[in-house]
């Protein structure tokens, strides 16, 4: 059975580490580089990057900080915010990242989807989806950090990028993230149902007992975590040994 | 003590950041470099790679590295080769056609079952445990020498190494019910299939007793 991995999410504006509600009203929280750097040390199976602010204002800053972490964390790191060519894909990729995330400008242009695919695989092109409920069981994609609003129905969506060739998702829930309430299980379960890519949810986790219920209902490989370990709420250790008190599997960790 | 010099081949494969980075880690002095004469002047050398396998040996001979490559290892010089650059290192791969690799190795690469009992998604991206292969009891005077099997490391690959001397065979990763190779060494030549620079302390270690062999 794979193992389900843990993944600490930093969201960066600037130089900053932030976290906000709903993906807004963002707040600082701190340096990213050090709070990856904590992340790696207590475990993390990956890092997430997402430059909150970069397709608003059209600029991407990840690259210096991504290579900043490369200097002293030592496992996969995946990239998004901003990225709107084959050329700011490499860059980052130059820069320490291990896989992109891509979502307003794979929505604006999908076929960057599949030249990023053909270019470096399937494995380093990661979707990013921001949902927001409109109905029940009804979800719509939005971009440019859940401010807009596409037309998009996620499950049409994400079909259509793996078809294109999306070797991951990440799903985040624009109405819980933040929130701390719980992952949305039946988007993510929506979601799941629908392809064999592995997806990471995103968005909610306010306990470890969230993860656990993501898994073992929602059917997710991954969860993103942001608020939980930025305010200290828990470890990734913690939430490790939650994982495996419920019997899902992780990666055995000696720190812990 | 002077610090172990460690050449990193850079042949236009794969991001080589995170390579050097984990090597310097562990206490290396690293260059990144194509230039065969440096390559052969260093006292350990790194084949790294993410790619397919035929686009990795048509640059490495394009390079005029193949050779350089086999005369590293002909000297006895310890050389590691990783994911790719693990591959390379047996006699051919199936990937798109036969091609013929560096012959270091006895034995081919191969596509990773699919038509299994219990088939699993390709590729295999993702942490797995090291585990001891059929046959053998420890890992002691090996890569993995400061390891201990269950402990997991991080793979991306759709092909696996399928070396013919078992004896080569170091450690596997158990993915549905295929044996994937992970590790496998033939005197002063190794081979990792899982990234160690992204494997968290586990592929630091690694790393550390290459440089210490």
């Amino acid at each position: 059975m794979r193992k389900i991995r843990l993944i600490a999410r930093l969201d960066i504006k600037g130089a900053n580490l932030i976290k906000g509600i709903h993906l807004e009203g963002l707040r600082v929280i701190g340096s990213p580089n050090e709070h990856a750097l904590r992340y790696y040390q207590q475990g993390a199976d990956e890092l997430i990057y997402m430059d909150c602010v970069a397709s608003l204002y059209g600029r991407n800053s990840l690259g210096d900080i991504v290579q900043g972490a490369a200097q002293n964390v030592f496992v996969p790191m995946t990239v998004g915010g901003g990225i709107r060519s084959v050329e700011d894909a490499t860059h980052l990729l130059r820069s320490g990242a291990d896989k992109v995330a891509v979502n307003t400008a794979a929505v604006a242009n999908p076929r960057l989807i599949t030249d990023i695919a053909r270019r470096f695989g399937s494995q380093c092109m990661v979707l990013s989806i921001e949902a927001k409920q409109i109905g029940p069981d009804r979800w719509e994609v939005y971009t440019d950090n859940g401010r807009e609003r596409t037309g998009l129905d996620v499950i049409d969506w994400v079909k259509r990028g793996v078809a294109l060739g999306v070797g991951e998702i990440l799903l985040t829930s624009v109405d819980r993230e933040g929130t701390r309430k719980g992952f949305d299980i039946p988007l993510i379960r929506a979601v799941t149902q629908e392809v064999s890519v592995p997806v990471i949810a995103s968005g909610g986790m306010g306990k470890p007992e969230d993860m656990i219920e993501a898994v073992q209902q929602g059917g997710v490989d991954a969860v993103a975590m942001a608020d939980i370990l930025h305010y200290s709420r828990a470890t990734v250790g913690n939430i490790r040994r939650a994982a495996q008190a419920a019997g899902i599997e992780v990666r055995s960790y000696e720190q812990d | 003590m002077s610090k172990t010099e460690v050449a990193v081949i850079d042949y236009g494969m794969g991001n080589l950041l995170s390579v050097r980075r984990g090597l310097e880690h562990c206490g290396a002095t690293v260059v990144v470099t194509a230039d065969p004469g440096v390559i052969l002047s260093t006292s350990k050398v790194v084949l790294p790679g993410v790619g397919a396998f035929a686009n990795g040996m048509a640059e490495l001979s394009r390079l005029g590295l193949d050779a350089v490559v086999r005369e590293v290892a002909a000297r006895g010089v310890p050389l590691l080769g990783i994911c790719l650059g693990m591959q390379m290192l047996l006699d051919e791969s199936e990937e798109f056609g036969i091609t013929a690799g560096l012959g270091l190795i006895p034995g081919r690469v191969v596509p990773i079952p699919s038509n299994t009992t219990h088939p699993q998604k390709i590729p295999h991206i993702g942490w797995n445990a090291l585990v001891l292969p059929q046959g053998r009891e420890n890992w002691e005077g090996a890569l993995l020498q400061e390891i201990k099997p269950g402990e997991a490391v991080y793979f991306v690959h759709s092909y696996m190494a399928s070396p013919s001397d078992p004896s080569h065979r170091i450690a596997d990763c158990l993915y549905g019910d295929t044996s994937v190779s992970a590790v496998i060494e033939r005197g002063n030549v190794f081979g990792c299939q899982f990234h160690p620079e992204k494997s968290g302390e586990v592929g630091l270690k690694v790393l550390r007793r290459f440089l210490a062999s």
